[in-house]
């Protein structure tokens, strides 16, 4: 039987409609708004001033503590201006504003399409390495890799685990980065084990990407220590401790980090991007995003630059849908709704998908049935029906009794709910407050 | 017969023991609290709405009899007289806080604020301010999911279906403070009620530039600067694209009111005016 | 172009209901509704009907007149707990009883405690015990099964298997001269016995029962737990004492068990939601029933047993949780 974690899951319709496009390599823009603020932890400080002359590759903001990344510039021109502008959740953000002329490189990336094998950085430049190129996580959670590299002292690890589930429904990002850049992200394992020193890595793929778990099975052979672990259809499994779980069975504690069970994770994009990073020299200024959608007349998968306005991406598929009804940053299950499509791509941007006005809707909500579905599919083992009442009646003592930060906010109670209650939200509400008050209490 | 007089005699007995037992608890863990307190607590209106900034009417209360100097406690339910009388029963000196009243500071009626998206979600402002800035182009103004409304534990608020707006019963409001708390764009704010409840103060929240500021909302600041400039009292600073009006130094002449091009100032309870004021609104912007 | 809608994550839904999960339950009590028709005939379709229709209709009401809300009568509870309701009673119950038993179900039951969703006890279980102490002379005869099929108020009564059993006993008789006076275990299974309209056939409620498992409109864990704690007690008592006790396979395939186990003790509002919280429960339901029906008074006991495990409900919630992620903690591999 395949393996998948142990509590929980759901399994929603999975409408990968843009499996097997081919990566596109979207035209550069025009101008470029890059936001400071595109990962977990600080923003980043901007080192250019308006009216400075940048290449592609260059330094333009820079990470401000340990936990913050170096953000570069994705295309060369010109600095128009810093200024704030509407982000996708419709609140001001500082960003930098360029405006495109040609697209001249940073003379020290290596631009050839050559796969260069042999790794020569030592672990301690590779951590280096990748915070100065500004690598964060790709999945969507964007926590800056290099702190994930560097295993606190105390703490050992013994195995790496890569992410090639995709467990969102939609998104094909990963899918087909594994299918057109196999040996990068193989030799990316490599450079990733090393970092860490450890001799064994797993690339956990899900088994409605045959295609990916062959092809990924084939190129391991010529690597060292790299198993393919082919896991069952089930969402959350990209979830970093349902992923840990699901591929050598072992549970991280409540409130603790996967270095506790001696694992660490890295999505199958961020690897690329180390392999980027360390044998070609090139920063992270551009990614995979998949634009899709039941009404996008052209599903497909982009790499596009950071900074990139989503408008281009979604006039590259075909342009918005005349029933467009809602608009997602990353996919159905843990994405965002964006309230305007006239906001840029950053790293985090995994997907966009455009759901027709007929699903964009909830369902109205009914009493709570007790039914305990919620109960049933939480891969925590949380009561998602009493956090979200507790959190609905402000009940925060309570909330932090029933371990409310235990939730990875995956959603899988709100799917389920047959009285189609906003079980998610409340909970979301009620980690925020509770976080706030266990940190007021250790200050 | 026996068994009626063994029944009596040994619940009887029981009884009387368990008497004695609670008599010598009670003693033993007697706590002794002052009588004012009691005394004080029946002054107060027992309204238990936290208005005062503790957990309850008896809190203050306790709090009250404790402190030697009890100007800065106010009960914000009671007033002026029930301070007074609060005050009389301890023999303490009790400053008249001027009575206040929630305004909300947001005129981003359905007319004046079009709506650009759609909120689908658990009707919470908090939830709501935290997913993203709001179903307007206005990303400081109300949300309108009635979060305050919810808080208000004297029935002095409800939503206007027509404006989706919160509107405070002025009669009712004992100004607890409870739906500034709540509101998570911080709209409401308390101000002094003002003589015959006579007050003015700028209905907007806005801190984007005006030209922003103007196109989410034609009511709002767009901070040009000239109530500041009218203002005979410097009452008036403009900070962060907003103007703001000290109610204390604020002297109810209206001039302001006039000024604004946006009608982001507001004025209530002041009788409609009687010479019609000279100078026609202007209705530029910038 | 329209507006966008913006609302937080997650952006799609099972299409799960409730209306889709009451309706799921009605369906798997049609093979019982059968059992019933096949065997008391008019009767239970007259009980069933009348029962039906007085539950929605008091719901729609309670609901338009008294609390003046939105009406939720095409949710199917209230059908279902007319249909429960109709299975829990004799199929010659006079119509104005069953009007009675409606009302306190859904009036008392349901609706003075908030409507669906708030209930803490079952509220056909509630109405079926209400019409028990009330009218216990109508509501304890039984019409024989297939005699009775074209007879309403008028069917020949007779004797349940477990009234057979409960009074043999007390008047000193064996349990192996009175399995002769009772049917056969076949026909017991088929239904073949007399009983409450809808509790009889023990295939038919099997046959729902895998209906709802594999339509995951229920776990297994209550419908286990009840049945199997019964067959374990009352098992035991049988190895003990086997002329003084009857077997589980008596006890199971008489009375209310099977419907009981499958459908009332399962009733997704006074139940718990954890899985270990639910064998507990079931546990607890099988326990009583059998203490009732062995050493109480009364020859049935499974309402009474869901009842009051349906009152430790809230106190079960809120000790025995769920299984957590990380609890059991493996150590990393040096």
């Amino acid at each position: 039987m395949l393996k998948t974690f142990s509590l929980g899951g759901v399994h929603p319709a999975e409408n990968k409609f843009s499996a097997g496009q081919k990566i596109e390599i979207l035209p550069v823009p025009e101008q470029v708004s890059v936001p400071i603020a595109q990962h977990i932890g600080a923003p980043s400080e901007p080192i250019v001033k308006k009216g400075d002359e940048v290449k592609v590759g260059q330094l333009i903001a820079k990470s401000t503590g340990f936990v913050s990344a170096n953000i570069h510039s994705p295309v060369s021109g010109k600095v128009f201006k810093i200024d704030n502008v509407l982000d996708a959740s419709g609140y001001k953000k500082q960003a930098i504003i360029i405006k495109t002329e040609g697209d001249e490189w940073d003379e020290s990336i290596d631009r050839s399409e050559e796969l260069v094998k042999e790794i020569t950085a030592s672990p301690e430049e590779i951590v280096k390495k990748v915070g100065e190129a500004g690598i964060v996580g790709l999945g969507g959670a964007t926590f800056p890799a290099h702190v994930k590299l560097s295993v606190p002292p105390g703490k050992t690890c013994d195995v790496l685990i890569l992410n090639g589930v995709e467990c969102e429904p939609y998104l094909t990002a990963d899918h087909q980065l594994m299918m057109e850049k196999g040996d990068e992200i193989m030799v990316g394992t490599q450079i990733l084990m090393k970092a860490l020193k450890v001799e064994k890595a797993i690339i956990g793929i899900e088994n409605n990407k045959p295609d990916a778990i062959k092809h990924m099975t084939d190129l391991a052979s010529n690597y060292a220590g790299i198993t393919i672990q082919a896991l069952k259809v089930q969402y959350p499994q990209g979830g970093e401790k349902q992923l840990i779980d699901a591929c050598i069975g072992r549970q991280i504690p409540s409130g603790k980090l996967p270095i506790e069970v001696g694992a660490v994770v890295q999505n199958v994009g961020t690897t690329l991007a180390v392999y980027e990073a360390i044998q070609k020299n090139k920063p992270l200024f551009e990614r995979v995003v998949t634009v899709t959608g039941k009404s996008v007349s052209k599903p497909s998968n982009f790499m596009a630059r950071v900074g990139t306005p989503l408008n281009q991406l979604i006039d590259a598929a075909g342009g918005l849908p005349e029933d467009t009804g809602k608009v997602i940053g990353g996919g159905p299950m843990m994405g965002k709704a964006l309230s305007s499509t006239d906001v840029p791509i950053t790293k985090g941007s995994s997907g966009i998908l455009i759901m027709p006005n007929e699903i964009a809707k909830r369902a109205k909500v009914e009493p709570c049935i007790r039914c305990s579905k919620c109960v049933t599919v939480c891969p925590m083992g949380l009561s998602p029906y009493l956090l979200s009442t507790v959190s609905d009646k402000g009940i925060w003592d309570r909330a932090e009794e029933e371990k409310i930060m235990d939730c990875i906010e995956c959603g899988s109670c709100s799917f389920t709910c047959p009285a189609s209650r906003p079980l998610l939200d409340y909970i979301r509400l009620g980690k925020g407050n509770v976080g706030r008050i266990m940190r007021s209490r250790t200050k | 017969m026996s068994v009626v007089l063994i029944t009596i005699i040994s619940l009887g007995v029981l009884g009387a023991l368990a008497a004695i037992i609670l008599y010598f608890v009670a003693q033993k863990f007697k706590v002794f609290e002052d009588p004012r307190i009691d005394q004080v607590e029946e002054a107060l209106p027992a309204a238990n709405c936290g208005g005062c900034g503790f957990p309850g009417c008896r809190a203050f209360a306790e709090a009250m009899v404790k402190s030697d100097d009890i100007s800065d406690l106010n009960c914000p339910v009671g007033g002026a007289e029930t301070m007074s009388a609060a005050a009389a029963i301890l023999g303490k000196e009790v400053s008249a806080a001027a009575p206040m009243v929630a305004v909300v500071r947001c005129n981003g009626t359905c007319e004046n604020r079009p709506r650009v998206t759609e909120y689908d979600g658990a009707t919470s402002c908090t939830i709501a301010s935290s997913l993203y800035g709001g179903d307007t182009g206005c990303s400081n103004g109300c949300l309108g999911l009635g979060e305050c409304v919810d808080a208000c534990d004297f029935n002095a608020m409800y939503m206007d279906e027509e404006t989706g707006l919160p509107v405070i019963k002025e009669d009712n409001c004992v100004s607890c403070g409870a739906c500034v708390d709540a509101c998570p764009k911080n709209i409401i704010e308390l101000r002094k009620k003002g003589p015959k409840s006579r007050r003015i103060f700028v209905s907007c929240v806005n801190t984007d530039k005006g030209a922003p500021a103007k196109k989410a909302c034609s009511a709002a600041c767009i901070a040009c600067k000239k109530c500041q400039k009218i203002c005979p009292f410097d009452a008036i600073t403009v900070e962060n694209n907003l103007a703001y009006i000290d109610y204390d130094k604020c002297k109810l002449c209206r001039k302001c009111v006039a000024e604004c091009p946006t009608n982001a100032i507001h004025m209530v309870n002041f009788p409609p005016p009687k010479p019609k004021v000279e100078k026609p609104v202007e209705e530029k912007a910038e | 172009m329209n507006r966008l809608t913006v609302s937080p994550s997650p952006h799609v839904h099972s299409g799960d209901s409730v209306k889709k999960n009451m309706y799921g339950v009605i369906i798997a009590l049609l093979p019982a509704l059968a059992a019933s028709l096949y065997y008391f005939g008019l009767g239970a379709v007259i009980v069933t009907l009348t029962a039906v229709v007085s539950c929605v209709v008091f719901e729609w009401a309670i609901q338009k007149y008294l609390l003046k809300n939105e009406s939720t009568i095409l949710d199917g509870s209230a059908a279902l707990t007319g249909l429960l309701l109709a299975f829990n009673m004799p199929s010659n119950l006079p119509i104005w009883i069953i009007i009675i038993g409606s009302l306190v179900a859904i009036g008392i039951g349901k609706m003075s405690f908030g409507g669906l969703g708030n209930n803490p006890f079952n509220p056909a279980l509630v109405g079926r015990v209400f019409l028990l102490i009330s009218f216990p002379v109508q509501m304890t005869l039984w019409p024989k099964p297939i005699e009775s099929q074209m007879h309403y108020l008028d069917a020949e009564t007779g004797a349940t298997p477990l009234s057979v059993m409960k009074e043999g006993l007390a008047n000193g008789e064996t349990v192996s001269t009175l399995m002769s006076k009772i049917p056969s275990y076949t026909e017991l299974f088929m239904g073949n016995m007399g009983g409450s309209a809808g509790e009889i056939a023990a295939i038919a409620l099997l046959v729902g029962l895998i209906f709802m498992l594999i339509r995951k409109i229920i776990t297994w864990h209550i419908p286990v737990a009840v049945i199997g704690s019964i067959a374990i007690f009352t098992g035991i008592l049988n190895l003990v004492s086997p002329e003084q006790y009857a077997g589980p396979l008596f006890h199971l395939l008489t009375g209310g068990v099977m419907l009981g186990a499958i459908f009332m003790a399962t009733d997704y509002v006074s139940s718990p939601m954890a899985n270990k919280g639910m064998l507990i429960y079931g546990v607890g339901i099988g326990i009583i029933t059998v203490v009732i029906r062995v050493f109480g008074a009364y020859p049935e006991g499974v309402s009474f047993a869901i009842l009051i495990m349906n009152g430790f409900v809230p106190l079960i919630d809120k000790y025995v949780k769920p299984k957590r992620f990380g609890e059991v903690v493996k150590p990393a591999k040096a």
